[in-house]
């Protein structure tokens, strides 16, 4: 069991494929891994193994009579009469789920702790949070409690919980994958992407989730189907960091992985230099108008009558709507639905919404401009490694700021992509933490950016892992870095 | 929840001071041209089905309080 859960899922598929090791007990033994989950990292697993390769699927896709609660109280013992198109396919591709996850309450988050089932934690150190709201997925991988995940992101709800947790995250093009299906939050910033252990494990998952479907009119596919990325050197290609990128805001620890990535891009042959983006220090203004906004209005379906939890009273249909969102949904659900109602209400809209949609044309502007003389644009994924649980709860505009890096690509509707880029100390001390280091392309470059992020993932070759996580980091042949930065 | 609302306003009006008038608002970040699929008839979700997740179904519908309370 332990040699088949070390596998990458790319590895394990071509053994599958070679007739080398059975499909059934490949299954059974992430079966028998999720069972040990000691982070609360699932809120539901089926009985059996799944049949095929097992993916864990975060608890906001709709899979039919699977309960889906995308974390939320009003949701609890909702059994969806269909299935999300990003799990259909992935059955189509022979993956099979092998539980839900846990996420924030509704995708609304940036440490897990917005559940209302209680926060995911983080398998590097328990006591700290695995990010948000794709935390399940990123703690069930990064923890060898799933060989590949799931999750959503839209402001960075894929990227940050994979740099916290050590592991890669992929927020594809807006409109690559479907949504059908996928509990809405913010419609037009939410997109479907993979969590997994490696660059071409990501592109695997990609390949098999992508494409259009005539369920999700703004879904586009991708121009042609990713293959594995194979790149070794990043010679010919132009990285920009941002001038404007704030070095103070970022920890000491996170800063100097990133100069560190940043030399070994040089090292791979590829170009770098500063270039601006002067509207990227307003994504998260104009993202907590934005996708509140949209928020208050996907939100306005859970009203008690047609499916979810109803609360008990004996009053009109008002109060009992009033009653049902009063007590289904958590506070940080309310505080955004307030955010989202007072910006989109008559007399704040320009100032708010209108503005906000402004700025995202500046912010998509910006991008542009770069990419005419860049192939990417990188930056530290999180300013910080993982929080303590709690750390950060009673102050929602510093949890909003970890988001600081993620939300611009998410405005633009571009694809990046998070990867281990090393461990750093957290403030105060303690065990060191990963790190991640974020790439973003043009819209549709996902080739290109896959086949980069592969190129820096063999040099950085991250070969930490969480202490007892049943799966060695390296299996690859092709890795030819020292290593040197992970001893986790 | 007054508190954290104004603090968060607060960072937000950052944008208000930003000079965007002849700037067009996004709110949709990729070019889409007739994203409409054919309109042909297909199965709609079984009556029952629909019904099955409902607090509180009566007589093969959705069943509410009344809008006004009962004196």
């Amino acid at each position: 069991m332990a040699e088949l859960v070390a596998l990458t899922v790319a590895a394990a598929a071509a053994r599958i494929e070679a007739g080398e090791i059975s499909r059934a007990e490949y299954a059974e033994a992430w079966h028998e891994a999720a069972g040990a989950d000691a982070l609360n990292a699932y809120l539901w697993r089926p009985d059996s193994p799944p049949d095929g390769i097992p993916v864990a699927v975060k608890d906001i896709f709709c899979v039919e009579g699977v309960p889906t609660t995308a974390g939320s109280r009003i949701l609890e013992g909702y059994e969806p009469p269909y299935t999300a198109t990003a799990v259909r396919k992935l059955a189509e591709a022979g993956f099979d789920n092998l539980g839900k996850t846990n996420m924030d309450e509704f995708a609304m988050g940036s440490s897990n702790e917005n559940s209302a089932y209680g926060p995911a934690l983080n398998p590097w150190d328990r006591s700290r949070v695995p990010g948000g709201s794709s935390g399940g997925s990123a703690a069930v991988v990064a923890g060898g409690l799933a060989p590949c995940a799931i999750g959503t992101d839209t402001g960075g709800s894929i990227r940050q919980p994979a740099s916290l947790c050590g592991i890669v995250g992929l927020k594809p093009t807006y409109g690559a994958i479907s949504r059908y299906g996928m509990i809405a939050f913010a419609s037009s910033l939410d997109q479907c992407g993979p969590l997994t252990r490696d660059v071409t494990d990501a592109a695997l998952l990609l390949g098999a989730l992508q494409g259009r479907d005539p369920c999700d009119s703004t879904s586009i596919g991708l121009p042609e189907a990713p293959r594995p990325p194979e790149r070794e050197d990043l010679g010919g290609l132009r990285f920009a960091v941002p001038a404007e990128l704030s070095r103070d805001a970022i920890e000491p620890g996170v800063r100097e992985v990133f100069e560190a990535t940043l030399a070994r891009i040089e090292e791979l042959g590829g170009e770098l230099a500063e270039a601006p983006l002067p509207h990227a220090e307003h994504g998260i203004s104009a993202y907590y108008v934005i996708a509140p906004a949209e928020a208050s209005s996907n939100l306005a379906r859970y009203d008690g009558v047609r499916y979810g939890m109803r609360a008990e009273s004996s009053g009109d249909v008002i109060e009992m709507y009033e009653r049902t969102r009063a007590e289904g949904f958590g506070p940080e659900v309310k505080r955004r639905i307030m955010l989202g109602t007072y910006a989109l209400s008559s007399g704040y809209y320009e100032a708010y919404y209108g503005q906000a949609q402004k700025v995202r044309t500046k912010i998509a502007g910006d991008f542009a401009a770069a990419f005419a003389e860049f192939d990417f644009v990188v930056t530290p994924t999180s300013p910080s490694v993982a929080f303590g649980l709690g750390e950060k709860t009673a102050d929602p505009l510093a949890m909003y700021l970890n988001d600081f890096f993620t939300v611009p690509m998410s405005l633009a509707g571009i694809p990046a992509i998070s990867i281990p880029a090393g461990l750093a100390e957290p403030p105060g001390g303690g065990p060191r933490l990963p790190v991640g280091f974020q790439i973003a392309a043009p819209a549709f470059g996902e080739q290109k950016l896959l086949d980069a992020a592969y190129a820096l993932e063999q040099a950085i070759a991250f070969d930490a892992k969480p202490s007892g996580a049943p799966y060695a980091r390296m299996d690859g042949t092709k890795r030819t870095g020292t290593g040197g930065q992970g001893d986790g | 929840m007054a508190g954290e609302l104004s603090g968060i306003l607060e960072h937000v009006d950052r944008i208000a001071e930003l000079d965007l008038d002849e700037v067009p608002p996004t709110s949709h970040v990729v070019e889409l041209e007739n994203a409409l699929r054919p309109d042909v008839p297909h199965e709609s979700l079984d009556r029952d089905v629909a019904l099955r997740q409902a607090p509180d179904p009566a007589n093969g519908a959705f069943r509410a309080p009344s809008p006004q309370a009962e004196e």
